[in-house]
């Protein structure tokens, strides 16, 4: 099967997974009025979260075209898959050069551009227009985010429901195998890990999610520890209900504000980190922190060429401060313990 | 009374809520005469806490003040400056709450805590201070004063850590005790030489007492006049005797029906049938229509008249001033 | 209390262990001698050299079993080696680890202790200001400020202070550093500038959450009620009650003094332990890499048992049993 296939079956499902995850949320009064605060709260951040999801989405599926009948210079890409953004932009770099904002000839080459109405926000070194970077490294961010979530919260799932629920050997093998993870310095340990494993979105995204289970599953054994002890679940017990049920039943939904809290803190996290990494070389292709170091030396040149740092800051700024105020309320709204910290 | 030590006018005291902010604290009013004890008695959650913290402006946020008027002395405690506030708090007027177990500061000393509250009112050395912390600790009954000055709050029993609350409340011999519910978290005969205690202290020093409590026994105890407070309102005002012996609210009077033999410690208020009604149900009317035995036409639409129902005994409802009309 | 520290002491002894054996899966049995000598020769490396390579490391040896010499495999080395901190040399240049941890060491900390005394003094300030106006417009500006603080890179915090600070103002230096104590300053006080900005974020945010939740307890309204102050009320009640949580950040921040910032220092050009890491990931230099996670993570589980001991000295209702 074709690469670009198998993306676009991945977003369908990742949509539809999405979707269901959100139907059955619905369902629930509980998590119905926490969407709706949470709406009521941070409308801004929740539009902007959603522009980001949708850009990326539009991103992720790609196709060819069967017949092509394009210009000369396009040739490079004949046959190749090209997503919805990129068809937005015409693909016309050819050993072109930097271009400003809205600027009808090139810096150094002189020659002039063909983009009708020139680039909104330039072109880099090799006229790539930055616009079209800028946007596709959305995709690249919700990558990062979403797949290591994917794997993260699984396994900090299990493995601190089971350490929390079961006790005894078992939770000491994972309260060893926890406490030695979290003594390694993540950075120090994100960076081994991918120097063993290789650079790779998959690579990256899995350093990321070994890194970073740990805590989310040492909250998860904690108040599973809380809940086992409750009532109601003695009384499930007593009744006869079989413990995997009273797992499925009581303990998971009730650790879901947890698992939502974390997933929103996480997110941020992990997309910064995948700068620091781009900016070590190991991070992954196509993401606003490769754009920021490459460039991260443009600064230097004369006439300064910002637009491009400039364009992949904002676009990484502008989501992480979403995906944190979102993840502020959503603490504020989910957390008894915050209670009263806002009125 | 010619010497007030306390006299709250109209108190409004709000919360925001999903309607909106509502006054959990509705236009209450009352006095408090030098070396009076009245007690405010009401079901939890009526708004007796929030009245007394009002007095202290300690009312937590988002809550606040909305109106009234608080005069400690001569003085309005709404309007004064922060500065002079704070020698208020703990100075004329001081407050022991319910929970002795968390109301002191864990990481410090017992002592340490008594001498804060002395040398804050008075410039005293700190040999002085603990001088005095030690008095104060054997005149609230705490044996072996000297070690126990030394004792973190932990290492102190619940009884032993209310008396510690109120050596530090008379730290500077206040001129008024706001006691919110001293002796509710103790057991029984805690309970009994905590008020025994109360009791000495205020007639030794001629100390105004405002008591809340939801207990009746305890009023019929160490009270000298009653307020009763339902729904964020005052509905009952007047002479322990008075009340307790002829109340003229049918909310005290099903409260003194409720319990065994008359009045008893211990009795707890939460026995008439039905339930208080939440801020958001508050009608224009007398807010306790939908569990009175006595309601009629007047009662849900319009606001409750005052009724002198004896000498300086007073009631806010629509039957008693029928009855009282009726009868003059 | 002596019973509990030995108890502490034997199970983060335990985990050390335990770290290494993770190490040496992921760089032993991952990642073979091999894959490590090809990494540092490049893949047209020939087989002799290849060879040669591991040889010359020490790596040619037994994983688990040498029948012959049952001392000799990679394993026991492995852990012989990091316990009795004999870090052998570098993959890279054959130089001492152990001779570029102790040069290495300098510079960090001329770095990451004032970087770390000025956030904690400025970000506890702040946030016992922020926290004594809580649920006013100044609180709601500082968290969102914070907030504001928190959602940049600090790639772009280095970048940001170069540019304008060195590039445009020239008040200081872009980078470079100097072991000659009247030169030094001029070349730490912008990466410790960003630094601080890079950081002040999240940190007052994390301290007004601890005072916050401290303003709320019962013991507060009863200062207030005896006539403390705000500040006093913040300074003598809250600040102490918060040590805990306070302690737990601060004591185990300080192992990490030593290794040093990796972004600030390569950017700055400080030769310290955190430019030594960079260079090491750039030459695929995995036995400094390997070392510098095993420190790490044993700085880490000493600062935690002192963590604990702490706890004694800050809670009289802590016992430690
Ligand atoms: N922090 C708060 N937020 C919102 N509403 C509050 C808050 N504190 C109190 N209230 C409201 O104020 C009302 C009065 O509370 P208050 O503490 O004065 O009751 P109380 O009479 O002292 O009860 P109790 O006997 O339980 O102490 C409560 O019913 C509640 O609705
Ligand atoms: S006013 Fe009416 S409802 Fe209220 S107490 Fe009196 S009789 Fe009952
Ligand atoms: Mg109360």
């Amino acid at each position: 099967m074709e690469s670009y296939v198998l993306s676009n079956l991945i977003t369908s499902a990742l949509v539809a997974g999405l979707a269901l995850a959100l139907w059955g949320a619905r369902r629930s009064p509980l998590w119905r009025n926490a969407g709706r605060e949470l709406a009521r709260r941070r409308p801004v951040a929740l539009a902007v979260v959603a522009a980001y999801a949708l850009v990326a989405g539009l991103d992720s599926v790609a196709w060819t075209d069967p017949h092509h009948e394009v210009a000369e210079s396009e040739a490079v890409l004949l046959g190749e898959p090209r997503s919805a953004i990129d068809r937005l932009f015409p693909a016309d770099f050819q050993e072109a050069s930097y271009s400003a904002p809205f600027a009808d000839h090139e810096l150094y080459g002189g020659e002039a551009l063909r983009h009708p109405g020139g680039h909104w926000l330039g072109t880099d070194i090799i006229g790539r227009d930055v616009l079209h970077r800028t946007l596709k490294g959305a995709r690249v961010a919700l990558i990062i985010g979403g797949l290591t979530s994917l794997i993260v919260l699984p396994l900090a799932l299990l493995v601190g429901v089971s350490a929390g629920y079961v006790g005894g050997r078992v939770d000491d093998v994972v309260f060893f195998l926890m406490s030695t993870l979290a003594s390694m310095p993540s950075l120090l340990l994100l960076i081994a890990l991918i120097m063993v494993l290789g650079v790779g979105t998959v690579q990256v995204c899995v350093a990321l999610g070994v890194t970073g289970w740990v805590g989310l599953a040492r909250l998860v054994r904690a108040e599973t520890f809380k809940i086992r002890e409750l009532e109601y679940v003695d009384a499930a017990r007593v009744l006869g209900t079989s413990e995997l049920r009273i797992v499925g039943r009581h303990v998971l939904p009730n650790l879901m504000h947890l698992v939502v809290i974390t997933f929103a803190l996480l997110f941020s996290s992990l997309v910064l980190s995948e700068v620091v990494l781009s900016w070590l070389g190991i991070g992954i292709e196509g993401s606003w922190g490769r754009m920021i170091d490459q460039a991260r030396t443009e600064l230097s040149r004369e006439p300064v060429i910002w637009w491009g740092i400039t364009s992949a800051s904002v676009a990484l700024f502008s989501l992480i401060l979403a995906v944190n105020q979102l993840a502020d309320a959503v603490r504020d709204i989910l957390d008894p313990r915050t209670v009263g910290e806002e009125s | 009374m010619s010497d007030t030590v306390l006299d709250v006018g109209d108190l409004r005291t709000s919360f925001p809520s999903a309607e909106g902010r509502v006054d959990v604290v509705d236009r209450v009013s009352f006095d408090v005469g030098a070396g009076e004890t009245v007690a405010l008695v009401g079901e939890s959650g009526c708004g007796k806490s929030m009245t007394a913290l009002s007095i202290m402006r300690l009312v937590p946020k988002p809550g606040r003040v909305e109106g009234g008027s608080i005069r400690v002395g001569a003085r309005d405690v709404r309007t004064l400056p922060v500065a002079e506030m704070r020698r208020v708090r703990g100075g004329d007027v001081s407050m022991i709450f319910q929970e002795p177990m968390t109301s002191l500061n864990p990481v410090q000393r017992c002592g340490r805590q008594i001498v804060e509250a002395i040398r804050l009112h008075h410039p005293e050395s700190s040999e002085e201070a603990r001088r005095r912390a030690r008095d104060l600790f054997g005149e609230v009954g705490i044996p072996d004063a000297e070690a126990r000055l030394d004792a973190y709050p932990h290492q102190l029993s619940g009884g032993m850590r209310q008396r510690v609350m109120i050596a530090m409340a008379l730290a500077s011999r206040p001129k008024l005790l706001i006691a919110d519910e001293p002796t509710t978290a103790l057991d029984v005969t805690i309970q009994a030489q905590i008020l025994e205690l109360l009791r000495t202290l205020q007639r030794e020093h001629r100390m105004a007492v405002l008591l809340i409590t939801h207990d009746l026994g305890i009023v019929n105890e160490i009270a000298d006049r009653v307020l009763v407070m339902y729904a964020g309102r005052i509905i009952e005002e007047g002479g322990r005797r008075d009340v307790l012996a002829r109340p003229g609210h049918p909310y005290t009077r099903g409260l003194l029906r409720s319990l065994p033999g008359v009045v008893e410690r211990g009795a707890r208020l939460e026995e008439i049938a039905g339930v208080v009604p939440r801020p958001s149900e508050w009608g224009a009317g007398c807010r306790f229509t939908n569990r009175c035995p006595l309601a009629f036409d007047p009662c849900a639409g319009t606001e409750a008249p005052r009724v002198e129902v004896g000498a300086r005994h007073v009631a806010w409802c629509h039957a008693a001033a029928r009855d009282e009309g009726g009868r003059s | 209390m002596i019973a509990y520290v030995l108890r502490r002491l034997a199970y983060g002894f335990a985990t050390v262990l335990g770290v290494l054996a993770f190490l040496f899966g992921l760089f032993f049995l991952y990642a073979t001698p091999e894959d490590m000598a090809r990494r540092a020769l490049g893949d047209k490396a020939p087989p002799q050299a290849i060879e040669q390579w591991i040889v010359n490391h020490e790596y040619h040896h037994p994983l688990f079993w040498n029948p012959e010499n049952p001392g000799k495999t990679l394993i026991v080395d492995h852990y012989r080696r990091m316990l009795t901190f004999d870090f052998g040399r570098s993959d890279a240049d054959d130089v001492r680890v152990t001779t570029r941890l102790r040069e290495g060491v300098g510079p960090s900390l001329s770095l990451t202790v004032p970087l770390f005394f000025g956030g904690l003094v400025l970000s506890i300030s702040l946030a016992l200001f922020v926290a004594t106006f809580r649920e006013t417009y100044i609180d709601r500006a500082g968290v969102a400020l914070c907030v504001l603080a928190m959602s940049v890179s600090i790639l772009l915090y280095i970048i940001g202070g170069q540019f304008l600070i060195a590039r445009i103002l020239k008040w200081f230096p872009i980078s470079g550093y100097d072991a000659d104590p009247a030169v030094i300053a001029r070349f730490l006080v912008l990466p410790v500038l960003v630094g601080l900005a890079a950081s002040f974020g999240e940190q007052v945010r994390f301290y007004r959450t601890v005072f916050v939740e401290e303003t709320n307890r019962d013991y507060v309204r009863t200062a207030r009620a005896k006539g403390c102050g705000d500040g006093r009320v913040m300074w003598h009640h809250v600040l102490r009650n918060a040590m805990i949580p306070i302690i737990t950040r601060v004591v185990l921040a300080i192992p990490f003094l030593f290794t040093g910032s990796i972004l600030l220092e390569s950017f700055f050009a400080i030769p310290g332990l955190g430019s030594m890491t960079v260079d090491a990931i750039h030459a695929n230099d995995f036995a400094t890499l390997r070392v510098m996670v095993f420190l790490g993570s044993v700085f880490f589980i000493a600062g935690q048992i002192v963590t604990d001991v702490c706890y004694t000295l800050a809670d009289p209702r802590v016992r430690l049993e």
